[in-house]
């Protein structure tokens, strides 16, 4: 058992070795800084800038979490002091069955409903031209995947306050949103930090649903409505197919190295900020 | 069925009268005090509380005691309402406040429980500094002046005599106070919106013998100016502090009456076998 | 002022969970709705014909199959190293052991791993090892991928069992083996649903078999040939211009989410049943 203990931890120091060693040679062939600022892609003439593809995974995360983070927390706290026990029990359920539908459906539903919305409804009123498959798409199909993930992380966090302490804070004459504004969001906000950090991490990593949304050019997206080409779609589009080409299989292994240095530094991150937040406050 | 208010106690001899008997009494009481009448309680189909009948007597300290699961805690959320935030609990009776019945509809839940100050049995400081912790019942009722605030919140710090102890610190997080500090903060934090009434469920319970006796002390200080009604579990408690008790046994009142007369002389068997320690 | 902010954010709050629901019944409705008509028992009982994909006479079966195939294999492997590592946490370290804590932050990194990474790193392990795109590369990557989920989920439900019941065990004299056997027995509900959400995630997963898996229109006979899987053969039949094409593809969608669905109840259920039996 302890042979398996250690060959989990091993497994990580594995994989992100083996992704690292795998991206060297694009690493040393080009300046890392040049790499990750650049935004010439041209593979067949060697040259492979990052910048359009970081960014737009960027962008699709950050609208993503902007939807869903009023949603969630909006919902948890619903759920957690003001609804009744029936609509908890009904509204479980549902959370779970959304966490449990695979990408792939929620890109299905994304072409069919929210592209063409973006392309007929919304997009005309701003630009001239698009064709649906946008940052904005991706970012609301994305928005939709790590609702559910939020939700049933925060309502477990709100659910952790002791209830001698909403009973203080209400026993004081306090109205139920001042007792959650004042105490439940204070208390809790370490968790939903955690939480956020780690639906960003999904975000960013999420492949098939935003791949099938976002159109998949290569360039800087400039507007809510121009199509981007976020990290994981470059991979799961171009990989196995470019072996041919080292340097190319090399620069794919590269963003695949760049999404595990992410995930690793944002779980590392939240977690030294929970730790500094809990020993401030000590609350 | 019994009554008890200030007035009966001072004739020795009278017997107490019957429910029935509640209506001509009316007039009797002071408006300032409570007047519970035939309060039932129910929680998920059990009936915890069984028509209690009682006035509470103005600025005085009244101990409710009784062994534990009698209905004590229960009976002194009803007095806030607390058990409003619980859909399990059905509640019939009626409970006068200054004359208002509380559980009408048309009187204010939060305007009830900004009279009722509430001191638990375990401190619970909100997660925020000793200095908010106080201010944070003036803010919620629309305190804005930033001055008046900070004189509030010293002078009821100074009040439970914390403000000594904590002046460089007010605001640290007040979890890192001691228990026994914990508990006067809370009971300043309580004082500070300007309560008519104090509640105190088992509020010494959690404190060694240093702290329980600051707390007493307060209370006998604050009945000068509150209506002040304690849950105990310590039959010494009630003696030391209370002017008037009420015992309490599944449910029902058993007994109630001036402390002393209380304590000397019981008319119940029930109460006699509680008061001799046979159960508990 | 304060009661009419009560009631404005009370409205908002509600209004949020009613979108909730409404995007939920809209995913699922969609899909039903464009899938429902191309839906048919050749669907799940046919491999794809010649010209399946023109829009000719064929079922996913292949895909079915393949993706129960690369499932059951990659639970094998990942029960096997997270029940005996979750009792190991658990059981045999002591409750505030650095080693559980270094344990459990690398699951959560794992956890996070995008799936796509998992993709990637299987594919050239593959190559590394020599193997080519294929089933046995399929149940690999599947397998890193739902370990760390059983992991977690499987971790977090032991943990709320009572310390007291390992304690009054050693009591009466058991040894570690002896008792780690009886909570097993005790876990075991809570182990079912740890496996359904891995199930759950195993199977919808497109990324990680992408390479790994390959992709073939008949049913794998060996741990060598490339397997098909529901979410790339959806994937695969979205791509195509034909409409009859597309619209078996929503038809596949449709069988994956009913998939899900029947584990998602599943997993609910069982976890109710343990927290009946919870002490």
């Amino acid at each position: 058992m302890l042979g398996i203990a250690i060959f989990t931890i091993l497994l990580l120091i594995i994989i992100g070795l083996s992704l690292f060693f795998k991206a060297l040679p694009i690493m040393r062939e080009k300046n890392l800084w040049v790499l990750l600022t650049s935004a010439q892609w041209k593979p067949f003439k060697g040259d492979f800038g990052f910048l359009p593809f970081i960014l737009s995974t960027f962008y699709v995360s950050l609208i993503a979490i902007i939807i869903a983070l009023p949603f969630s927390i909006l919902t948890s706290i619903y759920l957690n002091s003001y609804a009744s026990k029936s609509v908890k029990k009904f509204f479980e359920p549902v959370i779970d069955l959304l966490s449990g539908i695979p990408p792939i459906i929620y890109g299905v539903w994304g072409t069919l409903t929210i592209v063409p919305l973006i392309a007929n409804k919304i997009a005309p009123k701003f630009v001239e031209f698009s064709t649906g498959y946008t940052v904005l798409a991706g970012g609301v199909v994305l928005a939709v995947m790590i609702i559910p993930l939020l939700i049933s992380i925060m309502v477990e966090v709100f659910r952790s306050i002791p209830k001698e302490m909403i009973d203080a804070s209400l026993s004081m004459g306090a109205t139920k949103w001042q007792t959650v504004k004042k105490v439940i969001l204070r208390k809790s906000i370490s968790g939903i930090i955690a939480a956020t950090v780690l639906a960003l991490s999904r975000a960013f990593g999420e492949t098939m649903a935003v791949l099938m949304v976002c159109g998949n050019i290569t360039q800087i997206p400039h507007s809510l409505f121009d199509a981007c080409y976020p990290l994981p779609a470059l991979i799961a589009n171009n990989y196995g197919e470019m072996l041919s080409m080292p340097s190319y299989e090399s620069a794919l292994m590269f963003s695949a190295f760049l999404l595990f240095i992410i995930v690793v530094l944002f779980n590392g991150i939240s977690r030294f900020t929970l730790i500094q937040i809990e020993k401030r406050y000590q609350f | 069925m019994i009554i008890t208010s200030h007035r009966l106690q001072e004739n020795e001899n009278i017997t107490f009268p019957d429910t029935k008997e509640i209506s001509p009494l009316k007039k009797l009481i002071n408006s300032q005090s409570i007047r519970i009448e035939n309060l039932d309680v129910y929680i998920e189909n059990q009936h915890i509380l069984k028509d209690v009948n009682l006035i509470i007597p103005e600025k005085k300290i009244t101990c409710i005691i009784g062994p534990s699961g009698c209905g004590k805690s229960t009976f002194l959320k009803t007095l806030n309402r607390m058990h409003d935030e619980t859909p399990e609990v059905k509640i019939s009776g009626k409970i006068f406040v200054d004359d208002e019945n509380i559980y009408d509809n048309r009187v204010n839940i939060i305007d009830t429980r900004k009279k009722m100050g509430l001191l638990a049995q375990r401190p619970c400081p909100l997660p925020m500094s000793i200095f908010d912790n106080v201010a944070y019942g003036p803010r919620i009722h629309g305190m804005k002046k930033k001055k008046t605030i900070n004189q509030t919140v010293i002078q009821y710090l100074q009040y439970v005599g914390l403000w000594d102890e904590v002046r460089d610190r007010v605001r640290t997080s007040a979890t890192r106070l001691s228990i026994g500090q914990q508990q006067r903060l809370c009971l300043a934090r309580g004082l500070a919106i300007e309560p008519e009434y104090i509640l105190g469920d088992e509020a010494t319970s959690a404190l060694d013998p240093l702290s329980t006796k600051k707390i007493e002390e307060l209370f006998v200080k604050l009945k000068e100016k509150y209506t002040i009604i304690l849950v105990t579990h310590t039959l010494r408690q009630a003696k030391r502090i209370a002017d008037y008790i009420i015992f309490m046994y599944l449910g029902k009142i058993i007994e109630a009456g001036p402390t002393e007369e209380f304590f000397s002389n019981p008319k119940k068997q029930l109460t006699r076998e509680y008061l001799s320690g046979s159960f508990s | 002022m304060k009661y009419l902010e009560e009631k404005i954010l009370k409205i908002i709050m509600i209004c949020a969970a009613v979108i909730i629901l409404a995007v939920l019944l809209f995913i699922i409705s969609t899909v039903f709705y464009r899938g429902l008509p191309a839906l048919s028992l050749d669907m799940v009982t046919k491999l794809p014909g010649g010209g399946f994909y023109l829009g000719k006479e064929g079922g996913v079966l292949n895909a079915i199959v393949g993706s129960i195939y690369i499932i059951v294999g990659s639970l094998v492997i990942s029960i096997f190293i997270s029940v005996p590592l979750v009792l190991y946490i658990n059981f045999y370290l002591p409750a505030k052991s650095v080693f559980s804590s270094v344990i459990r932050f690398s699951l959560d990194i794992l956890f996070g791993i995008p799936s796509i990474v998992y993709g990637a790193f299987g594919f050239s392990l593959m190559i590394y090892l020599g193997l080519r795109a294929s089933l046995l590369g399929g149940i690999l990557a599947v397998g890193m991928l739902i370990m760390p989920i059983m992991m977690r989920s499987f971790d977090e439900i032991t943990r709320l069992l009572s310390r007291d019941l390992p304690d009054a065990l050693l009591s009466l004299g058991s040894t570690k083996y002896e008792m780690a056997k009886v909570i097993l027995r005790q876990l075991m509900p809570g182990l079912v649903t740890a496996i359904l959400l891995a199930i759950g995630r195993g199977v919808g997963d497109a990324a990680t078999v992408l390479f790994t898996a390959g992709y073939t229109d008949n049913i794998p006979s060996s741990l060598n040939q490339p397997a098909a899987t529901l979410p790339l053969s959806i994937f695969f039949q979205l791509g195509s211009p034909v409409e009859e094409v597309q619209n078996r593809a929503y038809a596949s969608a449709i069988i994956l989410t009913v998939i899900i669905l029947i584990l998602s109840f599943g997993a609910r259920y069982f976890s109710s049943k343990f927290s009946k039996n919870k002490i």
